[in-house]
């Protein structure tokens, strides 16, 4: 399913061009002797380039189990079979990620496994997005078709980046402490419940935190009109928590330690803790907050290479060891692809491919309170 | 070239590479820190360069900034005064003992062997629910329900001090074993009970250390983040924790730089105040 995009396909095809008679013989020898040249010209001062060799691709993560499926499924064997090097990094969130790349020098980061449209319009907005050529990843066409649009319409029908899974930011509690049936009668309210005061955790990410206000104000998290409601619920939170957790590892602790009993919880990280024999139940409440992920490429990467590597990436095989590794859905398309017996039993997955069941953030709306909300919750956080 | 002239040159040509490294890695980052804290952000999180006042009359006006501010240095002085009193008797000890005083020394210098995040983090092995304190209390049959200490600002406080009590120690042992025991000797001979000779001598010699070990830990502790992000509750947050919101989550780099300057110019002042009456002296012999 992959294809190798390097100098010796360039000549290949250039060979395989000529040799059917669509390019002609003077043309041919003139190109390998431009490439020869170029070589030679180019290698004297090659060194002194490191940002513009392809000899390593820099790809950053969410870590733990995510980073070890990426490692294992895809970097070591893509590594293997081009030559190039994928160094990984990990950062706790988005927003984190960000600053850096704002601090960067272009090219220093090429690919991002970014999460939600909002930071895709984000980025796009701060003039860090690339454009793809998708004719060099012809994996995109198994891509859920839905997962594709959304990208689009951000940045004028261009991508510069393909959707690699999904899933839901829903309620994680201990089936010890809280029964089913009190999940099911509760939903998102069961985070402002005073019976498990000191017992309750949640994300330190303001949108997280406004989205499940939202839900326990019976407001639309799309179009929240009741900003001082949903503000009373996220103090109400905060006063029964007994912390905000600010990365998926952190998250996993609280529960398999029993320091609290319910939280907000990454679908792929409960399903993580439930195999390891945990009995942490999860749910996703309606209007639950559904996400996709994509694999961002930053402004001033080395193009080939990534698009290579994102090739590598979709390829069924890889998508779907990568999504058994991490517990998130594949986005590849159900009804193009087979995607074995694990992908299904996943929370969150979608049969039908059309991913209708789930509510997505809208990315307008949310950048629009960016700036204001993070600020407030900033506040509201510490006491406020 | 006259020998005086060489001779006048001479300190600034060994000085040179320290100045150099100072001014590129202190002075001119703190330029373009001072230079963005006068830029604004616009919505998207670009930053919009020029001079203006907002985030400065934000940071000095807000009482939100004021208040977290006192509060952070009142988590700094309760550990300040903790490190002290844990702190003294263990370098009079160490200042004391005869014969082992490098293997002492050299357990005190251990914790800096593991990375500071691993030490705070292994307190929630130690009080976690399902920690060491609380299993043994359990089994012991003590307690039947673990008992809640983690997450407050008592374990913010407790990190602090397991992290700033070696400085402590420190700088007070490095005082106490420049003073000469003759002198408690000689107060002793003078008819003074042994705990006289401690707080009449002793005590008024060492202080300068214990002056030295306090501004360090209260700089030191003011200016933390790690801890009362690991070990805090909601409330628990600390200046730096707020600098870090601003530039990291809020990608607000001019205001972030505006409250890191706020900080920067309270701790300084306080350094300043020391070195105007006790000298910088005794903190280089600590460090040292």
């Amino acid at each position: 399913m992959t294809k190798k995009i390097d100098n010796t396909t360039r000549y290949e095809r250039a060979r395989e061009r000529y040799m059917n008679g669509d390019l002609d013989r003077r043309s041919f020898l003139g190109l390998i002797g431009a490439a020869g040249l170029a070589y030679g010209v180019s290698t004297l001062f090659a060194k002194y380039a490191h940002a513009a060799t392809t000899d390593q691709v820099r790809f950053d993560g969410w870590g733990g189990v995510v980073s070890e499926a990426f490692r294992k499924h895809a970097f070591d064997p893509y590594t293997g079979k081009t030559g190039i090097k994928v160094v990984d990094g990990t950062f706790g969130g988005g927003d984190e990620y960000l600053s850096r790349v704002k601090a960067s020098q272009p090219g220093e980061y090429n690919i991002a496994h970014l999460s939600g449209v909002f930071d895709y319009a984000r980025y796009h907005a701060l003039g860090l997005s690339s454009e793809l050529n998708e004719a060099n990843i012809p994996n995109l066409e198994y891509v859920i078709p839905k997962l594709v649009d959304v990208f689009r319409g951000v940045s004028g029908g261009k991508l510069s980046c393909v959707p690699y899974d999904y899933g839901t930011t829903g309620l994680a509690y201990n089936r010890k402490y809280i029964s089913d049936d009190e999940m099911k009668e509760k939903g998102a309210k069961i985070l402002i419940d005073e019976a498990h005061k000191g017992k309750i955790a949640g994300w330190s990410d303001w949108r997280t935190r406004m989205w499940y206000a939202a839900l326990q104000t019976g407001q639309n998290p799309n179009e929240i009109s009741d900003e001082d409601a949903a503000w009373d619920a996220v103090r109400t939170h905060r006063d029964l928590s007994l912390k905000y957790w600010g990365s998926g590892a952190e998250l996993m602790s609280l529960l398999a330690e029993e320091e609290i009993y319910a939280t907000e919880a990454w679908s792929g990280r409960i399903y993580a803790l439930q195999e390891q024999g945990h009995d942490i139940g999860y749910m996703d409440p309606p209007n639950g907050f559904g996400w996709q992920e994509c694999l961002f490429v930053m402004k001033g990467s080395p193009m080939e290479a990534c698009e290579e590597l994102l090739n590598f990436m979709l390829a069924p095989e890889t998508s779907i060891a990568v999504a058994e590794g991490q517990n998130y859905p594949t986005a590849l398309d159900p009804t193009k692809v087979d995607l074995g017996d694990k992908i299904p039993t996943l929370p969150a997955f979608d049969p039908t491919g059309t991913l209708s069941g789930l509510t997505f953030a809208d990315p307008d709306f949310w950048n629009g309170h960016e700036a204001a909300w993070s600020k407030t919750f900033g506040r509201v956080q510490k006491g406020y | 070239m006259s020998v005086e002239k060489r001779e006048a040159r001479q300190p600034w040509i060994l000085l040179f590479p320290a100045l150099s490294a100072v001014t590129l890695l202190l002075f001119v980052p703190l330029l373009f820190i001072l230079v963005y804290s006068f830029w604004l952000r616009t919505a998207t999180g670009a930053d919009v360069a020029g001079f203006h006042l907002d985030n400065w009359q934000e940071a000095l006006s807000d009482p939100f900034y004021r208040d977290i501010l006192i509060s952070t240095l009142r988590i700094a002085a309760i550990t300040t005064v903790a490190c002290a009193l844990m702190g003294y008797p263990s370098a009079y000890f160490i200042a004391r003992s005869q014969g082992n005083k490098a293997v002492l020394l050299l357990l005190l210098m251990l914790p800096f062997w593991i990375s500071y995040i691993i030490r705070t983090m292994s307190w929630i092995n130690i009080l976690g629910v399902s920690g060491a304190i609380n299993s043994v209390l359990l089994a012991l049959g003590i307690i039947t329900e673990p008992i809640q200490m983690l997450y407050n600002e008592v374990t913010v406080i407790l990190g602090l001090v397991h992290f700033l009590l070696p400085f402590m120690i420190l700088n007070i042992f490095v005082s106490l074993d420049g003073i000469d025991t003759n002198l408690e000797d000689a107060a002793n001979s003078l008819g003074a009970t042994r705990w006289q000779a401690f707080l009449q001598v002793t005590l008024p010699l060492s202080l300068p250390g214990l002056a030295a070990g306090g501004l360090l830990c209260f700089v030191l502790g003011a200016g933390t983040y790690i801890t009362p992000l690991v070990l805090g509750g909601p409330r628990d947050a600390m200046f730096a924790n707020l600098v870090f919101e601003a530039i990291i989550t809020q990608l607000n780099w001019p205001l972030g730089s505006a409250l890191s300057l706020m900080l920067l110019a309270v701790l300084g002042a306080l350094v300043m105040i020391y070195n105007r009456y006790l000298g910088m002296a005794q903190l280089m012999k600590g460090l040292g």
